[in-house]
């Protein structure tokens, strides 16, 4: 009966990675590539170019200024209108990557 | 016949190997991927390839570029050179970056693509075998549609300036000789074309020149479309307070012939003589990508897997930038190029590693455009793929343009340059 819940409990796991299993394992790195040609390759922009460097920022400052962003709170030129086409999820990816790059 | 072992040959003798520079990306996923990709033209979309090739893949794919020319000339910013305000030398990058990324870089013309047998044929140096095959050619003109054209002679007179490079630097000395009290002509063709600010950006900085150097010069924009096609407001202001009364614009003139002896742009109803004559003749994919057997759309433009960039009927054939068929509101731009190239380098990597491309692939897109040596306007889009329409599609909600004319947006227009010439061939 163990043996049985096991493998019903295993069949679960299978099912509900799966859908995972299609989507982009690169996803982040992929998502930030959209940024590069502003910021840089992996966010490290090119000194003395009057553009800011994302790479290595603490990620909950670059969510939050995404979301500043979005909402308008945050005064830009184009950020607000390039901000509005990620969702939170994909922003939350964006900055995980960039945060850990060194 | 250059296949995977003469190129790995090749790449030893001139001591070439994964270790020569520091690969930078995440070690997992993609470094499974192993195979040969020959990427023809090192624009936007090919050196952007390239590069994302060697460092999504930790040097693990082999990548052959092949490029005509030795040095990489940049289209956006080129009409500042045209306006005095740069030098052909601020826009020219080299490709010893892409080398150092382990990129075996071939100055070279292509006179042939076998899809079958997976094999381009070079001018100069032989047959290279591929796996996958990237071709970011940019653009072919029609001149066929502009028969007055069509000689040598008639197109050294009657500059396109299209393509950045010496074109570039002959249409600023025509403009150089121009007397005061001249008219400069742009014939701009039907949409779809290669950058759609650009002739409203170069009409503006041309009108930016003149108003300080031959200020009794006029700019006459002859337009095939029925209206300015991009950022129009702010153009149209820019030109009413910057340069009024210097800069005509007539929608609806389309261009039918011209004759280049006494540079005459020839319309439907009218005849137009200027002093400088520009015409952007009307164009289409880039040759290797008509010639490759890629289906087009109105002989045109080629139709892709937006999950991939793969030609929808050649298979192994992934195309990039201006010589697709644009995705609905997506730009032919320099920008759009290299993010083309990164999709399509992902996708690639995860074919050649016998997976599937992601399903959600992401795009985004700013063109700036200087309206004078100091003021820059943008258009902005982010793009994503919809599955049902099995298209890009701009992400509701998103994008715009400047809300006005701005020296903080000149300052983003040359970061940009100076960080996507970066990005692509760094």
């Amino acid at each position: 009966m163990k043996r049985l819940i096991t493998a019903a409990s295993t069949a679960v796991l299978v099912l509900a990675a799966s859908p995972a299993a299609a989507e982009d394992a690169n996803l982040a790195r992929n998502l930030v590539a959209n940024c590069a040609n502003c910021h840089g390759t992996n966010g490290k922009a090119v000194p003395n170019a009057g553009m800011a460097t994302l790479a290595g920022q603490p990620k909950e400052g670059l969510v939050q200024r995404m979301n500043e962003f979005r909402s308008g709170a945050r005064p830009a030129t184009v950020m607000h209108q390039i901000a509005k086409g990620y969702s939170d999820a994909q922003i939350d990816l964006i900055a995980g990557y960039l945060a850990a790059q060194k | 016949m250059f296949n995977r072992r003469d190129f790995l040959k090749a790449a030893g003798a001139t001591g070439f190997s994964a270790g020569v520079v520091t690969l930078g990306g995440c070690a997992s996923g993609s470094s499974k991927a192993k195979g040969h990709v020959v990427v023809v033209g090192g624009g936007y979309g090919g050196a952007t390839a390239a590069k994302y090739l060697r460092m999504w893949s930790n040097g693990s794919v082999d990548v052959t570029l092949i490029e005509r020319n030795t040095e990489f000339t940049s289209c956006p910013i080129s009409n500042l050179v045209i306006a005095g305000e740069k030098t052909l030398a601020d826009i020219t990058v080299s490709y010893e970056g892409l080398r150092k990324w382990g990129v075996r870089v071939i100055h070279d013309d292509v006179v042939g693509i076998d899809a079958a047998k997976r094999s381009i044929r070079l001018a100069k140096q032989g047959e290279l075998s591929y796996d996958r095959a990237v071709l970011s050619p940019g653009i072919e003109f029609l001149w066929d549609q502009v028969p007055g054209l069509k000689t040598a002679e008639a197109q050294a007179k009657i500059l396109h300036a299209w393509k950045a490079g010496p074109q570039t630097v002959a249409l600023r000395k025509q403009l150089e000789s121009m007397k005061d009290g001249g008219v400069y002509a742009l014939c701009v063709p039907k949409a779809p074309y290669r950058c759609p600010p650009g002739p409203y950006e170069r009409a503006s900085m041309i009108a930016h020149y003149f108003k300080a150097h031959k200020p009794k010069s006029k700019v006459l924009i002859l337009d095939a479309n029925p209206d300015v096609t991009s950022k129009k407001g702010l153009f149209v202001k820019a030109w009413s307070e910057l340069y009024k009364g210097m800069v005509e614009y007539r929608p609806n003139s389309e261009l039918r012939d011209v004759d280049a002896a006494s540079r005459t742009a020839i319309l439907e109803f009218d005849k137009v003589k200027a002093d400088v004559l520009n015409v952007v003749p009307p164009h289409r994919a880039g040759n290797v990508v008509t010639q490759s057997g890629a289906k087009l759309a109105n002989n045109r433009w080629a139709e892709v897997d937006w999950l991939s960039l793969e030609s929808v009927n050649a298979k192994g054939i992934h195309i990039l930038g201006d010589s697709t068929l644009s995705a609905p509101l997506m730009p032919k731009s320099g920008f759009m190029a290299n993010q083309h190239g990164k999709v399509a380098a992902a996708a690639i990597l995860n074919l050649l590693a016998g997976e599937a491309p992601s399903p959600e692939p992401m795009m985004s897109n700013t063109c700036y455009s200087f309206v004078d040596a100091k003021h820059v306007i943008h258009v902005a889009s982010v793009h994503k793929y919809d599955a049902e329409k099995k298209t890009m599609v701009t992400v509701p909600g998103s994008g715009g343009v400047s809300a006005e004319r701005s020296a903080l947006e000149a300052s983003f227009a040359v970061g940009w340059a100076k960080n996507i010439w970066a990005d692509m061939l760094t």
